[in-house]
């Protein structure tokens, strides 16, 4: 990271604690919402600023576009008054502030016991895999880590073919495979590198099969809740 | 080819070859040079459809109404009508009401107008022409477009006003309810392209009209229940419930005025424009111009200049493409009587919804069909994947070619000309 992208992260990073500090403090249920926008709307920036391009899309299209719009849409209903405020008794607050440290300690003990150097090294092989358009900035200064561009990692990961497991890095296209004799251009070399299956013959889990499955369980409590709402007002009229 | 002026590739340009005075900039110099100049270029496109189209709306209308529209402001054709609108906006006061949650009331435009803007980021004016050439673009730009909701949701809540409230809820509901059907037929093009990336989705479609995404069968559907959608996403007419004058006064805009309120018209026209962008980019070729012109200028001058002036006439294109678009959400506001709240949201639960689910099923079935029956998957010319100009993944192209060429060294001029000839 350069001092540019350090300076945007704690930028982003100060917005996001901000706003779940104001979620807190606010009495107003919408300021609350618009709060939560900034949180979380900076939690997708922080996603791609990291390099997760996909995350971060799919944070602002679940939470911010859809989670959220369907909370402000419930404060709006049930509102009784034109600006609804919500005040919590000294008891609730303690409460409250003090799952608040137990998770703050949970986290902060999980995030501490991960050993990041380890991880650090297995996710410098898996950016090195371009399968972009603009490959070439893989030889160049910027690599595609900062570029983004996990998509085809993602969609490969879920049918087992993960980048930092199941494909060969660093080894020299002559010896695998066929003759590949044709000169190997420096910006393509990684990528051309990358392509020989690993050695080993069993690969990782594939992930297609869980997220059918959690998509269609999905799918299924969708038209069940649909199902309810439409039977109550049935037998209501 | 190489020097493709993109967010990255104009940072990594500036980064290792440096300024003519200054010489190679440091890392973050780079990414802040980069990043000014793609948001003046798209700044500068961001504010300029909404002048030129409001204009075009008043002539447009006043033709289709047996009027002159705008005559005099600014010469003949009141070329300066937007611009004299424009400067009465600024000028008014800038009211809030009494009743209105001042702060959120303020901030609603600024979350509209960010909305839109960041959905040009990862459209593709050109061949390589976008803020940034994103794996992940129509994702990208399909959820900033999904935020728009929040700001005209607070606008209306914020205001203080039944009126408001009641368009914005509408408005809310309207535009919920229309991402759906939207996303599942962008999502056919991106189907038959087998990427997410816009620039790659333009790419294989160019080299000539037969290549475009349209006249896929399937895709040829898809972009008309896409272009309804994205109609009523922008809340134009038939679709503009908000703002129903005779039910709502103006919706959620019933209490703003002058700059705010110019502010969301700013970011209507603007999103007008993106999505028809977004149309012509996976349906309509992108910048291609129909008869193979661009690409054969490309091969015959593969040298910067060459690609500078095809890219240029690339954009051209485009953006009448785009404008044409425009023009016809402006011919359908004027023409055609406004819905009722009822039947907007059937029109959408009820036929657009089952319909577009259709079409991507159909879509996706189509090439395995085709290839089970004719044993490949497209009726004319090459498979998709192999009409891209660059080798779009090293993966596939060692698989596809074991002879052992490297992927690299193929040709950008003949892979492109595959495209062109059917």
């Amino acid at each position: 990271m350069n001092t540019t992208q350090l300076t945007l992260f704690w930028l982003f990073a100060a917005l996001t604690c901000g706003g779940a500090i104001a979620v807190c403090v606010s009495q107003n249920v919408v300021r609350m919402a618009f709060s939560l926008v900034l949180t979380l709307g900076s939690t997708a920036v922080l996603f791609l600023l990291l390099g997760a391009d996909f995350v971060g899309a799919t944070q602002l299209l679940v939470y911010v576009g859809g989670t959220l719009v369907l909370i402000v849409f419930g404060v709006m209903l049930t509102a009784t008054g034109p600006f609804t405020r919500i005040k919590s008794s000294a008891a609730g607050g303690i409460l409250s502030g003090l799952i608040g440290i137990a998770f703050l300690f949970i986290v902060a003990s999980t995030v501490t016991s991960v050993r990041w150097v380890d991880s650090d090294k297995g996710q410098g092989v898996a950016s090195k895999i371009e399968f972009g358009t603009h490959s070439k900035a893989v030889a160049s200064h910027f690599n595609p880590e900062q570029q983004g561009n996990t998509t085809r990692q993602l969609g490969l990961s879920f049918l087992s073919l993960r980048a930092d497991r199941d494909l060969k890095f660093g080894i020299p296209p002559a010896p695998v495979e066929e003759s590949n004799t044709a000169p190997v251009i420096p910006g393509e070399s990684v990528a051309a590198a990358a392509l020989p299956l690993n050695s080993n013959p069993k690969l990782s889990v594939g992930y297609l099969l869980p997220f059918e499955i959690v998509s269609v369980h999905l799918l299924v409590v969708l038209v069940g809740a649909a199902y309810l709402a439409r039977t109550k007002r049935r037998t209501k009229s | 080819m190489d020097t493709l002026l993109a967010a990255n590739s104009l940072a990594e340009y500036l980064h290792t070859n440096g300024v003519p005075v200054v010489g190679p900039l440091d890392d973050s110099t780079a990414m802040i040079v980069a990043a000014v100049v793609h948001v003046a270029l798209v700044g500068a496109w961001f504010g300029l459809p909404a002048g030129l189209f409001i204009w075009a709306e008043r002539k447009i209308s006043g033709r289709i109404q047996d009027r002159l529209g705008p005559t005099r402001t600014g010469g003949k054709f009141g070329w300066l009508q937007s611009l004299a609108d424009g400067i009465k906006l600024i000028q008014k006061e800038d009211l809030v009401p009494k009743d209105a949650d001042g702060l959120m009331f303020r901030l609603a435009p600024y979350i509209v107008v960010v909305a839109s803007f960041v959905g040009y980021i990862a459209l593709p004016f050109s061949d390589g022409w976008a803020a940034m050439v994103l794996d992940v673009g129509l994702f990208l730009t399909l959820a900033v477009l999904s935020l728009e909701v929040l700001g005209v949701i607070l606008a209306g809540y914020s205001s203080g006003s039944k009126w408001a409230l009641f368009g914005a809820m509408r408005e809310g509901a309207q535009m919920v309810s229309y991402e759906i059907p939207m996303a599942i037929c962008a999502l056919c093009p991106i189907v038959t392209a087998g990427t997410l990336n816009l620039n790659e989705v333009a790419l294989l479609q160019s080299g000539g009209a037969w290549n475009w995404n349209v006249l896929h069968p399937f895709n040829f559907f898809a972009f008309f229940v896409y272009f309804t959608c994205a109609t009523a996403s922008c809340k134009r007419a038939p679709f503009d419930l908000a703002e129903a004058e005779s039910e709502l006064v103006a919706g959620f805009l019933t209490e703003y005025s002058g700059f705010r309120w110019s502010l969301f018209f700013l970011a209507e026209y603007a999103s007008m424009f993106l999505v028809s962008g977004l149309a012509v980019v996976l349906f309509l070729g992108g910048w291609d111009d129909g008869f193979g012109i661009i690409v054969a200028i490309k091969k015959a001058f593969p040298d910067f200049l060459g690609t500078f002036i095809a890219n240029v006439i690339g954009l051209k294109v485009f953006l009448i493409k785009s404008s044409i678009l425009v023009c016809v959400q402006i011919w359908v506001r004027w023409t055609l009587p406004r819905l009722r709240i009822d039947q907007v949201m059937t029109t959408c639960l009820k036929y657009l919804i089952p319909i577009s689910c259709f079409l991507f099923a159909g879509t996706v079935a189509y090439p395995l069909v085709l290839a089970k029956m004719s044993g490949q998957t497209s009726i004319i010319g090459p498979p998709a994947g192999e009409r891209l100009v660059q080798p779009r993944s090293a993966f596939a192209t060692s698989r596809l070619e074991p002879n052992g060429t490297n992927p690299a060294s193929v040709q950008v001029s003949a892979a492109s000309s595959e495209g062109s000839q059917p």
